[in-house]
């Protein structure tokens, strides 16, 4: 009796010992890329690197037309994503009854959450760049990287939207005020940061995101920052991808830091959204 | 706000805009459908043109992929995105599976707090730049291990895919497991089995719907990753024969030569083809996983 009870307490010890071990085994590789990025990035990250345009076949120089870039492009992807995002949450959250149309609709958002990246690429590039002419240009690939981040802001959205409290609708309504009037003046305040982290969140991924921009708006190289949105522009992550396969001999201070600056704005973003959902948490009425 | 003076034109504004509202929210509403449906008809419109020069079957099974004597069979590259997905799974679904049983079962709370952040930190790190620390880390290593003429093989596009599936395969399970009711490990722990026991007999088992989604979307985040396996499989456009061979997957050639092809040539239509089977492939995966979850809901 003895032997047979130990055995299993052994075997446990043996398979937590396993499980502990697989949860190193994830976690390590992101502290050895954090440590590997910032240990290699920093030394090659100055004035003159962030505030210059590439010079020198990409050899000197800065980054600055990609982070440029980019950063209009985020501006892009959530002047687009977040209308429609949360047009289509608060449908969701206050006005759809179940049924086979819901259905469908959360059927789609999993699907499109999907779609890998590069098929995102193929269609903005038959859509925008070619059928509506806007050719490769920040409006395409703002426009791309939007439909792309639709489903994390639909989703989250919702969920905030969802979470407010029913008795705060009954009583904007017993007040006689119409749906739309309860839901503009009283359900979305109330979820405004879970809808905003949500965004920041998807948009975060957009901004990493090379596939969907390569035929959509990505520049190997321009001199000049981008004056309108039927302009092409350089971008981080294609930058990084350029630097690393079609720019013989790269520095490698140049790849590190370039990789460095990238991963500093999308986990900062992901770290702001991080902030304002805590801090909801916290300052929640309900 | 209804102020007294204003009400009745007000009111009847109201009446009139508030129908047409709800008509503008449900058109919004149904804007994830409206983008699945346009993605598929641009996916065929520009697709199907393909099989006007190579019949269906040739374009899945043949195995020349020669863009530049007009030879569009893409079973290599199919193949190739098979491997090294394949690759990924055999190393992130246990893993990460092992991983989320800590995570929910065994992790003091201390250290889920520190855990939980870094496997989301996995997630947000973006694929170029897991593809550039492939080629600069794994790629050597990896060529150095086996003796290779070069690092860039299926095997590293599957370790560094594995690292991108499994925050996908980590989070989900782990709402799965979490997710069984209390009631169904004490009862196992109260008829006198071991924590594991009751972990690995009751727990598991009972969250496997979430688990099966878990994989499934593991999965489909590895055969859609792009710039990762651009940047470290090589992109031989050969039929693999192991794991330590370059290949090329489908992902990467729609990356790697969608740039340089002109409107409405073969090579243009074939390239939305090969984007056409991959959203018919994530569209299934993705069913599965979705239809999985359903079950759990249903179930409880």
């Amino acid at each position: 009796m003895k032997k047979t009870r130990l055995h299993p307490l052994a075997k446990q010890r043996l398979a937590f010992a396993l499980l502990s071990l697989s949860a190193i085994f994830v976690v390590l590789p992101v502290l050895a890329v954090v440590y590997l990025l910032l240990a290699r990035g920093l030394p090659g990250i100055n004035w003159t690197f962030l505030t210059q345009p590439p010079s020198n076949m990409m050899k000197d120089g800065g980054i600055l037309p990609a982070i440029v870039g980019t950063v209009y492009l985020i501006f892009g992807t959530t002047l687009f994503a977040l209308p429609l995002g949360v047009l289509a949450a608060i449908y969701l959250s206050e006005y759809a009854k179940p049924g086979p149309f819901t259905r469908l609709i959360r059927l789609s958002i999993v699907n499109l959450a999907g779609v890998p990246s590069v098929v995102y690429g193929l269609f903005g590039l038959g859509l925008f760049v070619m059928l509506l002419r806007l050719g490769a240009s920040l409006l395409s690939g703002s426009l791309t990287l939007a439909i792309l981040t639709l489903p994390v802001v639909i989703t989250a959205s919702e969920e905030a939207l969802s979470s407010v409290p029913q008795s705060f609708r009954d009583a904007s309504l017993a007040l006689g005020a119409t749906k739309w009037q309860t839901t503009v003046r009283v359900v979305l305040p109330n979820a405004i940061s879970g809808i905003i982290t949500g965004l920041i969140l998807g948009i975060g991924r957009a901004a990493g995101e090379t596939a969907p921009i390569l035929f959509t708006v990505a520049a190997f190289y321009l001199r000049d920052l981008p004056r309108s949105v039927y302009d092409q522009a350089m971008a981080l992550p294609y930058h990084l991808y350029v630097l690393s396969t079609q720019v013989p001999n790269a520095p490698p201070k140049v790849q590190w830091g370039t990789a460095l600056v990238l991963l500093v704005l999308v986990l900062g973003m992901n770290l702001v959204a991080a902030i304002i959902r805590t801090r909801f948490r916290r300052a929640r009425k309900w | 706000m209804i102020h007294k003076g204003k009400a009745n034109p007000a009111k009847k504004m109201r009446r009139l805009t508030e129908p047409l509202i709800e008509k503008f929210v449900t058109l919004n509403g149904a804007i994830a459908i409206i983008f699945v449906v346009l993605i598929m008809a641009f996916l065929l419109m520009d697709g199907l043109p393909t099989f006007r020069s190579v019949s269906a079957w040739k374009f899945l099974f043949g195995r020349d992929w020669y863009p530049l004597s007009e030879q569009f069979q893409t079973l290599s590259l199919i193949l190739g995105s098979v491997v090294v997905t394949l690759g990924a799974v055999v190393i992130a679904v246990p893993i990460g599976i092992a991983a989320a049983i800590y995570l929910a079962e065994i992790a003091p709370l201390r250290v889920r707090e520190i855990l939980k952040p870094m496997v989301e930190v996995l997630a947000g790190i973006p694929s170029v730049v897991i593809g550039f620390i492939g080629m600069i880390v794994l790629s050597p290593w990896i060529k150095n291990v086996f003796d290779l003429p070069t690092g860039m093989t299926a095997l590293t596009g599957s370790v560094m895919l594995a690292f991108m599936a499994m925050p996908t395969i980590i989070s989900i399970s782990e709402d799965a497991i979490i997710a069984v009711p209390r009631d169904y490990n004490a009862g196992s722990l109260a008829l006198g089995a071991t924590s594991w026991q009751s972990i690995i007999g009751v727990t598991v088992p009972a969250a496997k719907s979430g688990i099966i989604a878990a994989v499934m979307l593991g999965i489909g985040r590895a055969i859609g990753e792009t710039m990762t396996v651009l940047m470290v499989t090589g992109n031989a456009a050969v039929i693999p024969h192991s794991f330590i061979q370059p290949v090329r997957t489908m992902t990467a050639t729609i990356a790697a030569e969608m740039g340089e092809v002109a409107q409405g040539t073969p090579h243009y239509y074939s390239l939305f083809a090969i984007g056409l089977v991959l959203f018919a492939m994530t569209f299934l995966i993705n069913l599965i996983a979705d239809l999985a979850l359903q079950g759990t809901r249903v179930r409880r």
